[in-house]
């Protein structure tokens, strides 16, 4: 049995959440490769230098740095005939593909998967994480999207596999790219962050949102998130939200600030080691899962924070 | 210009899910049951463009329990032109559904499928992908702006690291996401019309299509509860114990 991985990478580095994908798949099998597609070559050698890693297998093309669904699905179809398993990581790429990939192999896609408990048994949450769901798969090939949160990273080097190069199959592809707006930042990535900072509709402003929590993020290391209900309102770009749609987050350390703690909120942020919750009004959800709970204004709490942290 | 929008009953976003005491599921037993607020946003969409003269028909499709036709009835409501009800007692997984929508294509050969990028029950976040592949259309998934110019579709989505903006080629699939849109509330005139409309009701088994389980359910359970912690009545105090705790 052996498994295709499929690497998570900004074209120059290797993102952690592979080496956690990594990790599922261990309890699969330990024959791995790992499939690096768009601008591999960088990222090649880091994924080779990953324990645990038999193979890396890079495909390059216009289309596939792009990430069109069509064109990252009829590569890993053509691959698919040497693996038992393909695992991707449950980002928006790999919810993107995923399914493509199961059904052009006609099998059943198992989703966001947290636990391995077989090699045909998984366990993944459901209704926003209120439910945990084991399921048993009678398909002969498994599709998996992997939750990185719930698993632990192999080591990042000692491993000392060999890269291949392999061919891009050709699609008439019916969808072109467009246009890209990315978030840049120097801070370290929500999904990956072991401090995580978020701010909610309390905070009232984009501006607001920005003169609050950057500098204690900053001061932290930290990445910045937010709630559902910031992001809707404009205070943060899309890909800062966490919860049951946006990013699922499990840092060492996550501060909500100004957020009640809405389900769908906490679906994506309880996992966290530690959680600490500022809010003024003491009745506030959150602080139902929080492990330290400030119950102040934001206004007063997080400069007296600043100011503690010297 | 036709759109087809598949809408999903599911239990109601604002009711507390719990689990079966047997681990056999979630308890779906006399509790408020709705549309997938993602499916209401397609609607919305699919209302949308035909208020801007692009669409002409909008095919509201729900394949479930008889009960569907409620949310059928909600998608008349909204703006929808015609609901088709595919009625089965299975849980179909998502390859069954998106097979059973390629069928539902074939038939009404519409120019666009427009639907949730997920249900709020299962979480996949699948059904539109697979009906994609199994179509051979293109596709682009979660949607929050969606332009249509002559035969190509402008979507933005949002994706890891911000947004993107596909073209793509009609006929596609299209997913949506939260912030395409604010679904409206249908007003009692619109409710009172949409009893009207024509509402069609096949059998799964009319369409010929393997829909057979590929998942066994093992188990259902509850997550590991967390326990709310201490109350700390200073920044410093807070420091302090994030300090103990190791996290700092």
């Amino acid at each position: 049995m052996a498994v295709l991985v499929i690497a998570d990478h900004d074209g120059a580095h290797l993102r952690d959440t592979t080496l956690k994908v990594i990790t599922a798949a261990q309890k699969l099998s330990g024959d791995i490769d790992v499939l690096v597609y768009g601008e591999a070559s960088a990222v090649a050698a880091q994924a080779a230098a990953a324990a645990g890693v038999r193979k890396v297998l890079t495909a390059e093309s216009a289309e596939l740095k792009a990430d069109i669904a069509e064109a990252v699905s009829a590569l890993i179809v053509s691959l698919a005939g040497g693996y038992d398993a393909i695992a991707l990581p449950a980002t928006a790429s790999g919810k993107n593909v995923a399914p493509r990939i199961a059904a052009a192999l006609d099998v059943s896609i198992i989703s966001d998967v947290i636990d391995v408990v077989a090699g045909d048994t998984f366990v993944h949450p459901i209704y926003a994480g209120n439910a945990l769901e084991t399921v048993k798969t009678a398909d002969a090939k498994k599709v998996l999207t992997v939750r990185p949160t719930a698993f632990a990273p192999v080591a990042a080097t000692g491993g000392s596999a060999a890269v291949e190069a392999v061919a891009v199959p050709a699609v008439t592809l019916k969808t072109r790219f467009v246009s890209d707006e990315k978030v840049v930042s120097d801070r370290p990535e929500l999904g990956a962050a072991k401090v995580v900072v978020s701010g909610g509709r309390a905070l009232g402003s984009a501006d607001e949102f920005k003169a609050v929590l950057e500098p204690l993020a900053d001061k932290l290391g930290a990445a910045v998130g937010a709630s559902r209900a910031a992001v809707d309102a404009g205070y943060a770009p899309n890909d800062y939200q966490v919860g049951q749609t946006g990013k699922v987050v499990a840092p060492e350390l996550y501060i909500a600030v100004g957020i009640s703690g809405a389900i769908q909120h906490l679906a994506g942020m309880k996992d966290s080691k530690v959680i600490v919750a500022i809010n003024k009004d003491p009745e506030a959800p959150i602080f139902q899962v929080a492990d330290f709970g400030l119950v102040e204004d934001y206004k007063t709490a997080v400069p007296a924070l600043l100011k503690a942290l010297g | 210009m036709k759109v087809l929008v598949p809408v999903k009953r599911v239990l109601d976003y604002n009711v507390k899910v719990r689990v079966k005491s047997d681990q056999t599921g979630v308890d779906l037993a006399n509790v408020k049951m709705a549309m997938n607020p993602f499916d209401e946003i397609a609607v919305e969409e699919a209302v949308r463009l035909k208020e801007k003269g692009t669409v002409t028909e909008i095919v509201a499709v729900s394949i479930g329990v008889a009960q569907c036709e409620a949310i059928l009835r909600t998608a008349l409501a909204m703006g929808a032109d015609r609901g088709l009800l595919i009625e089965t007692d299975q849980d179909l997984e998502p390859l069954a559904v998106a097979k059973v929508l390629k069928a539902v294509v074939a038939q009404e050969n519409p120019d666009i499928v427009l639907m949730g990028k997920q249900a709020i029950d299962g979480d996949n976040n699948a059904t539109g992908q697979m009906l994609s592949a199994l179509l051979d259309w293109p596709q682009a998934t979660f949607a929050s702006k969606v332009e249509i110019a002559g035969s190509e579709a402008l979507v933005t989505r949002e994706v890891d690291g911000g947004l993107q903006t596909l073209g793509v080629q009609l006929p596609a699939v299209i997913t949506t996401d939260l912030r395409l849109n604010e679904p409206r509330y249908a007003s009692l005139p619109n409710i009172m019309k949409a009893k009207k409309k024509p509402l069609d009701t096949r059998a799964l088994a009319d369409y010929g299509v393997d829909a057979a389980a590929r998942l066994t359910v093992v188990k259902v359970t509850e997550p590991a509860k967390r326990s709310a912690g201490i109350k700390v009545d200073s920044a410093d105090a807070l420091i302090a114990n994030l300090k103990t705790a190791g996290v700092l």
